[in-house]
């Protein structure tokens, strides 16, 4: 049952696998920005996590360790925009980007010497016998642990913003810095949490493009993946089920234009890979539009800093 | 422990100190980079920031300053202006490119003329092409209030996509033998951006550059537009009162730093690079941002921090070429001195304070 060249099932299970890197940094993002916090190194975040998990992963022989070397690293890069915005209480806007150009450099400094080696490879989790089930198999049992973690990651957050006290201070922290600071919070402290969380999240999806996705070490292999992660907290109303959605979407649009590429469609290449970035936009414009100001569901407090005058 | 007090006024000794201190931080910082990395930190640093201007080669490379500055002069002065007023347009890169796809387009298309009016016909169209490109972000955000950090930096993998066809498909040179790119323009007289005076490196972008920076400083101390700018960055609500329209000041920002990113694209295009290629850019468009806040969002402190910055970048080549220090860690080194600034810069409006017994 193909559909011009296109078999249905494999897209589903495909564009599962492709979204999770976005969805990791999404998730990841959208409880930095919960908690009012703007961090816009998550591209920085994701390749230093890329290049973290690939060396790890092959020096370790460990593709698991891999991933957590990822996290590692991108929540210790994040622990740098932690510092400069919530001690030196620098700009969020600028400190993120200096992130990124940051994690970028040196991604590109570290990885040498990392080219052309393949990474011990992230197996599939569950017996073949369920994996070749018809139509259900490819894509409910075929996926890698990552896969499962990232829908699993989706759930708990949820359940953790919306039903936990946790998940309570973040939200109060975020929405009124002020009023949480009244009630005894330390501001500060409770942001450099959600911004590390947030790093290593990002990081842990930058370990998945580089040793499930590609999988070795190429120069700016995320190429936008963190700004479309950005892209997608706004998209999903800084909700995680939003999220996941959203992530599904756009990869399901990569995916799809992939395949049309190999497919030969006739539309010339160039254009089928800028398909991403411009759908992307419209999707920005259509969840944007006409609501003015901040009604979107966006935090109060965000890319506020805090400081505690008394 | 030390706590951090807010002064009660902005630090004015603080606000002209903080670059200088920043660029000391980041060559420590920087030294004991290149010493894990094996190399002789004091040779490095030596190598990026003394011997371009007076070294050996001093004579040829003070030459090449000049070409790396004014570029980024030119983004980054477009760019603090937005900045300023709470307008962050980071798709600089993007707009750089559609300008010089425009610009070198049009000189392409009536290729081999001798007209020396085709060269100011270019210049307008590089700026119509960078211009146009900041409109899609300013408008969308004006009409839908999407967020234009977003659709700006998507807007620059687009833009590399079209200069991938362009240099490939329809700007490529009829008579280049299948490799890519287009014709280079220092075999086109009438539309090469050639050098005014060698020895300084300068050409029609330098000369832009500079009168820019001038102008954009008059702007902003001596122009109701430059006000309001101001005041919509530091007071948004009181600039309302005052009768600032939001959109309005969005389209003119957007538009003068898109238009001034594809000047830069323009020149460079048509001068140092001479052709569309597939990597012609080189991401000034995004190290232009650190120029911005390293000069302070200040016209005459971007030409400065634009100097410096094309020290480390012809200083950067001398190191590679000399001491095979990798590219990168010239990027690297860019990186962490946005990261001293952005820290140092805390002491313009906050002091330590020793921190007695509880409060």
């Amino acid at each position: 049952m193909d559909i011009g060249g296109i078999n249905p099932v494999i897209l589903i299970a495909t564009l599962m696998a492709s979204a999770v890197p976005i969805l990791l940094a999404a998730l990841g993002e959208t409880v930095v920005e919960r908690s009012g916090v703007l961090n816009l190194g998550v591209e920085g975040m994701m390749i230093i996590g890329a290049l973290g998990g690939f060396v790890v992963a092959v020096e370790t022989g460990s593709p698991v360790i891999g991933f957590f070397g990822g996290a590692a690293a991108g929540a210790l890069l994040s622990l740098i925009f932690a510092a400069l915005t919530q001690v030196f209480l620098a700009n969020q806007v600028a400190t993120g980007l200096a992130l990124t150009l940051f994690g970028l450099g040196v991604s590109s400094l570290g990885g040498q010497g990392y080219n052309g080696i393949k990474p011990p490879p992230t197996e599939q989790l569950l017996p073949d016998a369920l994996a070749d089930l018809p139509v259900v198999g490819p894509i409910l049992f075929g996926h890698d642990w990552v896969v499962y973690f990232s829908i699993l990651m989706t759930a708990v957050l949820w359940w953790v913003l919306k039903a936990t006290r946790v998940g309570l201070i973040i939200r109060a922290v975020g929405e009124s810095h002020e009023a949480a600071h009244a009630l005894g919070y330390k501001v500060n402290r409770i942001r450099l949490m959600c911004i590390a969380f947030g790093g290593a999240m990002a990081g842990m999806g930058g370990a998945y493009v580089s040793l499930a996705r590609v999988p070795q070490w190429v120069d700016g292999i995320t190429a936008g993946a963190g700004w479309i992660a950005l892209a997608i907290v706004v998209f999903a109303s800084w909700k995680p089920w939003r999220v996941l959605i959203g992530a599904y979407l756009f990869g399901g649009i990569t995916v799809l234009q992939l395949n049309l590429q190999v497919a030969g469609s006739g539309i010339p290449v160039e254009y089928l890979s800028m398909a991403p970035y411009l759908i992307t936009i419209l999707v920005l414009v259509i969840m944007s539009a006409g609501r003015k100001g901040k009604a979107n569901g966006a935090p109060a407090s965000l890319g506020q800093n805090f400081h505690a005058s008394r | 422990m030390f706590r951090l007090e807010k002064r009660p006024t902005p630090s004015k000794f603080w606000l002209y100190a903080t670059p200088p201190v920043a660029v000391i931080l980041t060559m420590i910082a920087g030294g004991i980079l290149f010493a894990a990395m094996g190399k002789n930190p004091f040779e490095v640093i030596r190598t990026i920031f003394w011997d371009p201007v007076f070294g050996e080669f001093a004579f040829y490379l003070r030459g090449q300053l000049l070409v790396k500055a004014g570029p980024l002069i030119l983004i980054a002065i477009g760019l603090a202006l937005g900045f300023r007023a709470g307008i962050w347009n980071i798709g600089a890169e993007g707009q750089y490119i559609m300008g010089a796809i425009v610009g070198a387009g049009v000189g392409l298309a009536v290729f081999p003329t001798e007209s020396r009016w085709i060269f100011p016909v270019m210049v307008v169209a590089g700026a119509f092409g960078g211009w146009a490109w900041a409109m899609i972000p300013a408008i969308l955000k004006t009409r839908f209030n999407t967020n234009e950090i977003l659709v700006s930096l998507m807007l620059v993998y687009v833009a590399e996509t079209i200069l991938a066809k362009a240099s490939t498909g329809f700007l490529k040179n009829p008579e280049g033998m299948g490799f890519p790119g287009s014709r280079n323009f220092s075999s086109y007289p009438a539309a090469e951006n050639a050098f005014l005076y060698e020895p300084l490196g300068l050409h029609w972008g330098g000369v832009a550059a500079l009168v820019t920076a001038v102008l954009a400083y008059i702007l902003l101390t001596r122009h109701q537009a430059g006000f309001q700018i101001k005041l919509a960055g530091q007071a948004p609500r009181a600039a309302r009162f005052h009768g600032v329209n939001p959109a309005r000041l969005v389209v003119m920002c957007m538009g003068i730093s898109g238009a001034l990113a594809g000047l830069a694209g323009l020149f460079e295009v048509t001068g140092p690079a001479g052709q569309i290629s597939i990597d012609f850019n080189t991401g000034y468009g995004f190290t232009a941002i650190i120029v911005a806040f390293l000069g302070r969002l200040n016209p005459l402190g971007i030409v400065l921090a634009g100097f410096l910055m094309a020290l480390t970048y012809v200083g950067g080549e001398m190191a590679s070429t000399n001491l095979g220090l990798p590219d990168a860690a010239i990027q690297v080194f860019q990186g962490m001195l946005l990261f001293f600034l952005l820290a140092v810069d805390v002491l313009t409006n906050y002091r330590f304070r020793l921190h007695v017994g509880a409060h």
